[in-house]
């Protein structure tokens, strides 16, 4: 009886004995889990330097991070999904991060659609959802009451303006014709220049749309001319503002171009030929020959971890970096102040940032519950292609 | 205006007409057309591409390597996405040459690259002035090529012995077999020179244009448009009907806007179907039993 007593108790200790460690490793394991961060980028098709830009940048400040001890004593992890420029595909990657993966703050790519995509479902399951390329105005300015959404990249509507502020001081631009890329982007963009045209009284000279398979685009090209436009507003991306650029070059227009980021992505210094610098287009970061601090660091840092990259022309273009790397690092300073990664004190962790000396800039306060965009008009650098580089333009 | 219009409607037409005449030459001999033209137009661009620029190889001979692989590729097609559908009496072929497309559509973006590239060449720069608008050489060597590849095909058609094999397999293909002549390979032949011509189209736009995999997709589209408003039976009628929606795309867009371009040119192209329903140039053929 004693024995059989004994016997049981013994058991019984042996569970309690087991079942105290195995909660006490549990324990241990989630103190030093990994805080994780998705990112839904395009990773594979046309767009797919840009979500290995993305990748580059938040991979150089999470090793930063992780090797300063991490956040919250965790190490930082980015997981990763490919929207393949598909906002269904997008949608469909994000609620897996979220729901399966569990990330803490979930980061987007270069695709409007796509990020706008995610933009209700990040607002309804309170994940902060973080911008570093994509420049739609609606993505942060979405009309949510509860807005989970940041960006560290250029906005639209903001870019516009600073467009057509460039065209008139550098060209004295009076009558300005629009080319654009028919699709949503463009479309998004007619309305911002015509908001900043509308705001100094000047009106166009024509608004003109074409397909990204147009070879030629001299019929839209010759009815700007015709209508005496004297500065030529482009937002397209590389192949078609190449053929914008070809298209003046046979018609012997010489025209100023200022242009939204599109030539940017790609070998458009290739693809449009000699007359390439003559596209004058906005960046928020470029990496330069003389770089010192923080950007020769950070580039040294990227060809030690990525040997494929040999010069500049292979970061190109850098602001997918410098935009994820200065995200990133806000993001965990969001984190540290939130103290745990529950997605409301994340978000509101974001507001509590004093100062930050990033990559692009140093940010000060630099996101408020009225303002979650971090870069403002005055963060653009206006760059051209020289060779296969992209450089600030001089004044 | 007008002469920017017509130079751009020209060359933009030629390129159709010479996809669009890769539709007409498998049609008038099987029957059926291949949906991968446009992207054998690609492949076209994307050997020459490599063969020129990539590999260094002389014009003529990457001009012989490319056609040649481009050949093969309509071979392959026929024998293996036409084929087999059409001894099982299927429609099938339709769907598979359209996967087809899309499947080297996929595999030239995984071997080739995501990046669009520039076919870099010394002649594609060279031009003279017309009326003020600079017209470059390339542009006028496209529609000659149209011109002669249908003169070509009407010649072959009426006075020689491959005409009148061409023309039997047309007429009564079992006949045809029974008089000994090899109806299958002469569908093969057909589809070779259909992607040779999506080839050649390849070659002539890779220097004006970006080089990339989806390149060929609307090209495509657009050329069996003009096969259809042509009269996809019709050499002579498919050329002129690339020329006038070429034209017309162009006209459109500097007179009224590129707003109102394939809204106005696919109105037009839907109106002469309505009109001529077996296209501008067609005929309706006659059935005798």
């Amino acid at each position: 009886m004693f024995s059989k007593l004994l016997r049981k108790t013994g058991r019984s200790l042996k569970v309690a004995i087991l079942a105290g460690l195995i909660g006490s490793f549990s324990l241990a394991a989630s103190a030093e889990d990994p805080i994780k961060i998705g990112l839904v980028a395009a990773l594979s098709g046309q767009s797919a330097k840009s979500g290995e830009a993305i990748t580059r940048g938040l991979t150089i400040a999470i090793e930063e991070i992780n090797a300063n001890g991490g956040v919250l004593g965790r190490p930082l992890e980015l997981v990763r999904r490919d929207d393949e420029s598909n906002p269904s595909k997008g949608l469909l990657a994000a609620r897996e991060l979220i729901q399966r993966e569990q990330v803490a703050v979930l980061f987007g790519g270069l695709d409007t659609p796509v990020s706008l995509a995610i933009v209700p479902l990040a607002n309804q399951m309170q994940v902060p959802f973080m911008g570093v390329w994509a420049a739609g105005t609606p993505i942060t300015r979405n009309g949510a009451d509860d807005n989970y959404v940041f960006r560290v990249s250029a906005v639209d509507e903001i870019v516009d303006e600073a467009l057509v502020q460039y065209a008139i001081d550098n060209y004295d631009m009076n009558n300005p014709g629009m080319i654009l890329i028919n699709n949503p982007w463009g479309e998004s963009n007619e309305s911002g220049f015509t908001k900043a045209l509308d705001s100094r009284g000047m009106s166009t000279a024509g608004i003109e749309r074409f397909e990204s398979s147009d070879l030629d685009v001299v019929p839209q090209l010759t009815r700007l001319r015709e209508a005496g436009a004297d500065t030529l507003l482009m937002v397209a991306n590389v192949a078609p503002s190449a053929q914008v650029v070809k298209s003046l070059d046979r018609m012997d227009w010489d025209v100023p171009i200022v242009s939204h980021w599109g030539p940017a992505g790609g070998r458009f210094g290739e693809l449009a030929g000699p007359s390439a610098s003559n596209v004058h287009f906005i960046q928020t970061f470029t990496f330069t020959e003389d770089q010192a601090g923080k950007g020769a660091a950070i580039f040294e840092a990227l060809q030690q971890r990525y040997p494929a990259i040999e010069s500049l022309a292979d970061v190109t273009p850098a602001v997918g970096i410098a935009n994820a790397y200065d995200a990133l690092h806000l993001t965990a300073l969001a984190i540290e102040n939130a103290g745990s990664t529950d997605g409301t004190a994340i978000r509101d962790g974001f507001y509590t940032i004093d100062s930050y000396e990033g990559l692009i800039k140093t940010f000060e306060t630099p996101f408020t519950p009225d303002e979650h965009d971090a870069l403002g008009p005055n963060d653009y650098v206006f760059t051209h292609f020289v060779g296969d580089q992209i450089v600030p333009v001089e004044d | 205006m007008l002469t920017a219009a017509i130079v751009t409607g020209l060359g933009m037409g030629s390129m159709y007409a010479l996809l669009a005449l890769g539709f007409h030459i498998t049609y008038i001999v099987s029957n059926t057309v291949n949906f991968a033209q446009g992207s054998a137009m690609m492949v076209g661009a994307i050997l020459a591409y490599t063969f020129c620029i990539s590999w260094g190889l002389p014009y003529w001979l990457a001009l012989i390597a490319t056609l040649l692989l481009c050949a093969l590729y309509g071979l392959a097609i026929e024998r293996f996405l036409v084929r087999p559908f059409i001894q099982g009496r299927a429609q099938a072929w339709l769907m598979a040459t359209v996967a087809g497309g899309i499947l080297v559509d996929n595999l030239v973006l995984f071997t080739f690259g995501k990046e669009p590239r520039q076919f870099t060449s010394e002649f594609a720069n060279l031009g003279v002035s017309v009326f003020g608008s600079s017209i470059y050489y390339l542009q006028m060597i496209i529609p000659l090529v149209g011109v002669g590849v249908v003169i070509a095909l009407v010649l072959i058609s009426r006075y020689t012995r491959l005409g009148k094999v061409l023309q039997a397999c047309v007429q009564n293909p079992d006949s045809a077999q029974l008089m000994g002549i090899n109806v299958t390979r002469v569908v093969a032949v057909a589809f070779a020179i259909s992607t040779v011509f999506a080839g050649i189209a390849g070659i002539l736009i890779a220097p004006l244009f970006a080089v990339h995999a989806d390149m060929g997709t609307l090209f495509g589209l657009k050329a069996f448009a003009v096969a259809i408003l042509g009269g996809i039976t019709s050499a002579r009628g498919v050329f002129l009907a690339g020329i006038l929606f070429g034209l017309t795309e162009a006209i459109v867009t500097i007179y009224f806007g590129s707003a109102f371009t394939q809204i106005i040119t696919f109105s037009l192209v839907i109106l002469a179907l309505a009109i001529r329903p077996n296209g501008l140039f067609g005929h309706k053929e006659a059935v005798k039993v």
